[in-house]
């Protein structure tokens, strides 16, 4: 005797639902490290950001005539611009910050000269931001630089920015249900269960502790816990969700420690991260008092940069695309 | 051959329930009436019960129950008692460990208080467990290997909750009871540890682990291949030579050139599963206690094998 079940249409949802989060061959991978290292760098072709929307440079202007600083009054930073390069570089701040809501996002038009609109402030304390990066930050990003579209990308706030997490604090007064501030399902962390403020341990301040708790030594004498490492590891997740790649980009993983195993881009993202502790520290953190309270997080902190505030999941941002050259200016240069 | 003529078959007999052995030692009745399930037939026998509860049985299930209602509770908390919320988020959810700071004293509730309560009623529930198997094999006049194959898991279990947080003078080195929250707390023990992989008991274990599953592939295997010839019938098979378990044999001597006996793949069986958790927990327990980085330690032991690289160095240390 033998009873007949038909277990076709069950298989079938079986595989759809196995294989629904899977992308189809072919992709690209590209070796990035030595043979048998799984140093692998995978693109799936058909996922590529075809258009980032980056405006068209605009004309360059003469070096010549009188300075913007002697003719508009107020005129802090990028005064030693001509009043040509000075106009065309307000155009295109227009254009990449407050393209719907123009100059008067951020200029009073009864007085373009006057400080009364909070985010004239801002953008002078982004500008300056801005000069820092493509001048001291070149371990970082190269020779394409940045300007303001890389984080801003058409936004007045750009769409990736982090405040210090309000739901980590709210269930450790109560008496049960403490998350110890992990196990949420968000994409900071790459959807991992690790902690998910990781930011504020390490990209706030350059004196913050250093993301290293691997130690160097055989025998054990100490070291990193394993709710640090597990801070670091969420912090890792933060890195490879926002620039797309995956682990072995930056490590050989027989050592995740171990520097002389790594490849160029690890050292990269080392000067990255020192970077975001810099410019947390220096220049966004203390715009605080500056904000309106609605441009605040939970806790009152004021917004702050992370790795996918300009990498938005591309290994570089903008594909790697020339942001400074056109506008000379915004690295110091005339 | 007609299937019912080899016991090895899938067909399910519906006659009166059997209640099962008479056994003098019992302080407990035989609970549950024994009836036949055409269903559970088609994965073990069909006939379910009856069941010995018995006082550990009984405590264990308790203490089971507060476990996992301490855990599910907390969980449940943490999303705002929200019960969608809970169902949305459940892989990510947990009930962590105390933080470092209180060390292996008793902390708050909230701040690892309930983790501490939870392991200590799941630990009881899972001794009582075992006492519990170890007094039924005893009652039947069964050899205890059931029992002792449980403790070697329940010795990876302790040294994980118990033993190495214990020696580390931390609760806070204890897994969280959590799905993702579990491996994950994992992958950052191997990454705190410099690759947990060039530990040779984590090697040991693997290859336990894996050498579990091979031999049960092939010992299962064999022992649905010579059914057809009977091979249950293992004293006529004394008598009568060169037929089911012989054939057996003779297959594993004819294809790698040597063959365990029926008895001795059962004991190569439970020697590969039970030292899996045995050599694993050791591993486990020496990591941070002895060795702090096990790809240094490999370094050393010429375990690593080098590979090049920009050797450019730290950058912090003014590397590249």
């Amino acid at each position: 005797m033998s009873t007949k079940c038909n277990i076709g249409p069950l298989l079938t949802l079986t595989a759809a639902a196995l294989l629904s989060a899977c992308e189809r061959p072919p992709i690209e991978a590209t070796q990035t490290g030595y043979r048998g290292t799984g140093m692998a760098h995978i693109v799936n072709p058909r996922a590529q950001v075809a258009d980032d929307g980056y405006p068209a440079s605009l004309p360059a202007m003469p070096d010549s005539g009188p300075r913007a600083g002697d003719v508009y009054q107020n005129v802090q930073v990028l005064g030693d611009l001509s009043v040509a390069q000075f106009t065309r570089l307000m155009t295109a701040m227009t254009a990449w910050v407050s393209p719907e809501a123009g100059c008067n996002y951020c200029h009073n038009p009864q007085n373009l000269a006057s400080d009364d609109v909070y985010t004239k402030v801002v953008s002078r304390r982004m500008i300056e931001m801005t000069r820092d990066i493509n001048e001291d930050w070149s371990s970082h990003v190269g020779a394409a630089g940045v300007n303001c579209y890389t984080c801003h990308r058409g936004n007045n706030v750009p769409e990736y920015i982090w405040f210090a997490d309000a739901n980590v604090q709210s269930r450790m007064a109560t008496h049960a249900g403490n998350l110890r501030g992990q196990n949420q399902p968000v994409r900071a962390v790459g959807y991992s269960s690790l902690p998910v403020d990781s930011f504020s341990t390490y990209l706030t301040a350059t004196d913050a502790p250093r993301a290293r708790i691997i130690p160097t030594t055989v025998y054990a004498d100490g070291g990193a816990t394993i709710q640090e490492t597990e801070a670091v590891y969420g912090l890792m997740m933060h890195v490879s969700e926002s620039v797309g790649v995956n682990c072995t980009f930056c490590h050989n993983t027989a050592s995740f420690q171990n520097w002389d195993n790594s490849n160029p881009a690890r050292r990269s993202a080392w000067f990255g991260v020192e970077m975001l502790r810099a410019l947390n520290e220096s220049y966004l953190t203390p715009l605080q008092g500056t904000y309106p309270e609605h441009r605040l997080g939970p806790t009152g902190d004021a917004p702050k940069a992370y790795c996918l505030t300009c990498h938005q999941g591309q290994s570089k941002p903008l594909g790697g695309g020339d942001a400074v050259s056109a506008y000379p200016s915004l690295a110091g240069r005339p | 051959m007609a299937q019912y003529q080899n016991i090895f078959n899938r067909i399910q007999v519906d006659v009166p329930a059997h209640g099962g052995v008479p056994i003098d030692d019992t302080t407990w009745p035989r609970l549950l009436k024994p009836r036949m399930s055409r269903f559970l037939g088609r994965f073990g026998d069909s006939q379910v019960g009856p069941v010995y509860l018995g006082t550990t049985g009984l405590i264990s299930l308790i203490c089971g129950f507060i476990a996992i209602e301490i855990i599910g509770l907390n969980m449940l908390a943490s999303v705002n008692w929200d019960f969608v919320q809970f169902v949305r988020q459940l892989p990510w959810l947990a009930l962590e460990p105390p933080g470092p700071e209180y060390g292996i004293s008793i902390p708050p509730l909230n701040e690892g208080g309930w983790w501490l309560m939870a392991g200590f009623f799941l630990t009881t529930s899972i001794l009582l467990w075992w006492v519990r198997m170890y007094r039924r094999a005893r009652a039947l006049g069964l050899g205890t290997h059931v029992a002792w194959a449980f403790a070697a898991a329940i010795w990876l279990y302790l040294v994980l909750g118990f033993l190495r947080p214990l020696l580390m003078g931390s609760w806070s080195e204890a897994v969280p009871f959590g799905i993702f929250p579990h491996l994950d707390w994992t992958a950052a023990f191997s990454i705190r540890y410099g690759n947990l992989f060039y530990n040779p008991f984590h090697m040991l274990s693997i290859a336990f682990l894996y050498g579990s599953a091979l031999l049960f592939a092939m010992h299962g295997a064999t022992i649905l291949a010579t059914g057809r010839y009977g091979a249950h019938r293992e004293i006529e098979q004394i008598v009568d030579r060169g037929t089911a378990a012989e054939r057996g044999a003779l297959f594993w001597r004819w294809t790698m050139g040597f063959n365990a006996t029926i008895e001795s793949i059962h004991r190569w069986a439970w020697w590969f599963a039970v030292l899996c958790p045995l050599t694993g927990g050791i591993g486990i327990l020496i990591t941070g206690t002895v060795v702090d980085n096990w790809y240094a330690w490999g370094l050393e032991y010429g375990l690593v094998p080098p590979y090049p690289g920009d050797g450019l160095g730290d950058p912090a240390q003014g590397g590249g």
